[in-house]
């Protein structure tokens, strides 16, 4: 007779769908004031892509961002993020969301007071019953995964840049979100490092199966590891392109995109 | 158009084999974060019941397990192994087969944990805080003696100052700042005639409340206090400022662009409050002599007249020149503990902060410390003006 030892709540299991959303955005208007940036953007990320929000400086990409994130509130319309509604003004729908993601800020954000393992430590000892140990085992893989191991002691100011930006995400990863968003990962960091840094967003694409939101204007690192991307201009407020950035850059008859991916400075 | 939430994680452990044989459990489910330690206490409590001789663990019904899942299963099977008893997967989900790509396990846990950061024995921290100290103290006399030049030079090079840093400066610490020193001194003013007036009422020498309330205040109380406030108000917000400026690498920017950032920088806030300090006291001063005087017209029957007759006969030149030199020194000491502090500032915020709090505290000290070396040397500047 086999003993049966069953955890809470039961449910059936969905499969894995290549198309299922995860990010539904509906005619967002971003404004600060009477100052729009964006208006009517309407877009989804599917589950398990890479999905980069690219244009030229000022377009409103990390504004884009922001908003996804639920840092600000929009101006008019709706983002759904796994089955949350954070446009609803519902805080706690809100707080629920935060706890499913995992963000790599352009400056990687790490706390300087402490040292890279209680950065990312802090996240499991708030909001999982682990004990100590297992914390600290936690910590380890998450370092190691981000090529980082044995830097647990280290304080981010002994850090160098990429390995600031590569902590970040460790942090970002600590509590095993399925959806990790990444502002400008590569500014800042040397071509070699940046090419480095898209390789590991690559294997942990791969590795975890996480879906990730990447806002970025380096052309080598969205044709390295974009899935899909969706091209914004400063002058249409909104989406001037979307598709797989290979195609986007062989195919366009947009000349706005076509300067953006072969690097022409527009003309007039 | 639908969307799923993601599945709430649960899981189910089931048990095949007989006790003290070979066992194998099945677990199904998902594996997260949020259940994992309820199912490794779980799993705990059934290897503990059935003290198996071998253990497979059969993960066909795994849909989902995260890194921290994955961690976990290599490690209580390591557990296993390292204890003698036989432990294999088996059956692995495709989920789990690629969780378990992720990274060569035996190796990860072979892999040393780092031995934290030494910290050292006893002796050892001593000559390190030792050193640091010696370091500090260097550095401040380094910095003093910079500052002390930059000043030096003004009167014959003054175009060299930026005038227009030094009047913002004296509008934040002085204007700014006049609002509460009015209230402290005017408070402080009734509170110290209110004092002497309860003991001086027995003797019939209500009118000598008059002479106490100016002498306290022109004397020690108008230029302590101020010193006091303009370290906290002034003094913090030098040490914030150069200190983030520090930290933001504006103070390397204008290095490189061939500013001195003691002349660029310091210079001006000290010179602000030279000017500033000695001023903010005299008014320090007025109010808390008129808060003197509002006790003794209201409680001492004293006319104002009589009250400022007599405040008029207390106080002479030498007092104010006293109070005003120690208004002097505070302000040099302000201004310059706040930069020095902000230029020492290395890291990110927590540095600023420590900073701030350690140039208040710094200030504060060194104003009731110079205010006392003021009260003895005044002993022998002038014996008779305590006989």
């Amino acid at each position: 007779m086999p003993a049966a030892v069953t955890g809470s709540s039961q449910k059936l299991a969905t499969p894995f769908q290549g198309r299922e959303p995860v990010i539904v955005v509906e005619n967002l208007t971003c404004a600060f004031g009477e100052r729009v940036i964006l208006e009517n953007v309407s877009f989804e990320v599917h589950r398990g892509e890479i999905f980069v929000i690219l244009g030229g400086s000022g377009c409103g990409k990390s504004t884009l961002l922001k908003h996804l994130i639920g840092l600000y509130p929009p101006a008019a319309g709706r983002i759904v993020v796994n089955g949350i509604d954070i446009t609803s003004g519902d805080e706690r729908a809100l707080a629920r969301m935060r706890r499913e993601i995992g963000v790599l800020f352009q400056s990687s954000a790490l706390f300087g007071s402490m040292t890279l393992g209680q950065n990312i430590a802090l996240p499991l000892e708030e909001y999982t019953d682990l004990p100590p140990e297992a914390i600290d085992l936690v910590v380890r893989l998450k370092l190691r995964l981000v090529n980082l191991a044995g830097f647990e002691d280290y304080l981010p100011e002994e850090l160098s840049g990429g390995m600031k930006k590569r902590a970040g995400l460790a942090r970002a990863l600590a509590l095993d979100p399925d959806l990790l968003f990444f502002d400008e990962p590569s500014a800042g960091l040397d071509p070699i490092t940046a090419v480095g840094l898209d390789q590991l967003i690559l294997r942990l694409n791969a590795g975890l199966g996480a879906t990730m939101v990447v806002v970025t204007h380096e052309l080598q690192s969205i044709l390295t590891i974009a899935h899909r991307v969706i091209m914004l201009d400063k002058d249409a407020k909104g989406i001037i392109a979307m598709g797989d950035p290979h195609d986007l850059k062989e195919h366009s008859t947009d000349p706005r995109v076509v300067n953006f991916f072969h690097r022409r400075p527009p003309e007039g | 158009m639908t969307l799923t939430a993601p599945e709430a994680p649960y899981y189910t452990l089931s048990v095949a084999g007989e006790p003290g044989g070979e066992i194998t459990l099945r677990v199904q489910g998902r594996l997260t974060l949020d259940n994992l330690t309820a199912f490794l206490a779980a799993l705990e409590a059934e290897v503990a019941r059935l003290r198996p001789q071998s253990l497979r663990l059969d993960l066909e019904g795994l849909e989902y397990l995260d890194t921290a899942a994955t961690l976990m299963l290599q490690r209580v099977a390591a557990d296993f192994r390292e204890g003698g008893t036989p432990c294999e997967f088996v059956r692995l989900s495709p989920e789990a087969r690629r969780m378990f790509a992720l990274l060569p396990w035996e190796e990860f846990f072979a892999a040393p944990t780092p031995a934290p950061k030494k910290r050292g024995l006893p002796l050892e921290r001593l000559g390190d805080w030792t050193l640091n100290f010696v370091a500090d103290v260097a550095e401040l006399i380094t910095f003093t003696g910079g500052l002390i030049l930059e000043l030096l030079t003004v009167p014959f090079r003054p175009r060299r100052v930026r005038w227009p840093e030094v009047i913002t400066a004296m509008k934040r610490v002085g204007v700014d700042g006049l609002p509460i020193i009015t209230l402290l001194s005017f408070l402080l003013g009734l509170i110290v005639a209110f004092l002497s007036a309860m003991q001086l009422k027995q003797f019939g020498a209500n009118i000598y409340v008059a002479d106490l309330t100016a002498i306290a205040m022109v004397q020690e109380l108008g230029p302590i206090m101020t010193g006091v406030m303009v370290a906290g108000r002034s003094g913090s917000s030098f040490a914030a400022e150069i200190g983030t400026m520090k930290v933001n690498e504006e103070v390397d920017a204008l290095a490189t662009m061939g500013f001195d950032p003691m002349r660029f920088l310091a210079v001006p806030k000290v010179l602000a409050c030279l000017v500033v300090l000695p001023l903010l006291t005299y008014y320090a001063d007025l109010f808390g002599i008129l808060g003197g005087m509002v006790v003794g017209a209201i409680s001492l029957d004293l006319t104002v007249y009589t009250f400022l007759k007599q405040v008029q006969g207390s106080i002479t030149l030498f007092d104010i020149l006293y109070g005003t030199a120690k208004s002097l020194v505070f302000a040099v000491l302000i201004a310059g503990i706040g930069c020095q502090r902000g230029f020492q500032v290395r890291g990110g915020a927590e540095a600023v902060g420590a900073a701030t709090t350690s140039a208040v505290v710094a200030s504060i000290f060194m104003i009731i410390v110079v205010d006392s070396a003021f009260a003895v040397a005044r002993q022998f500047l002038r014996p008779y003006t305590f006989v």
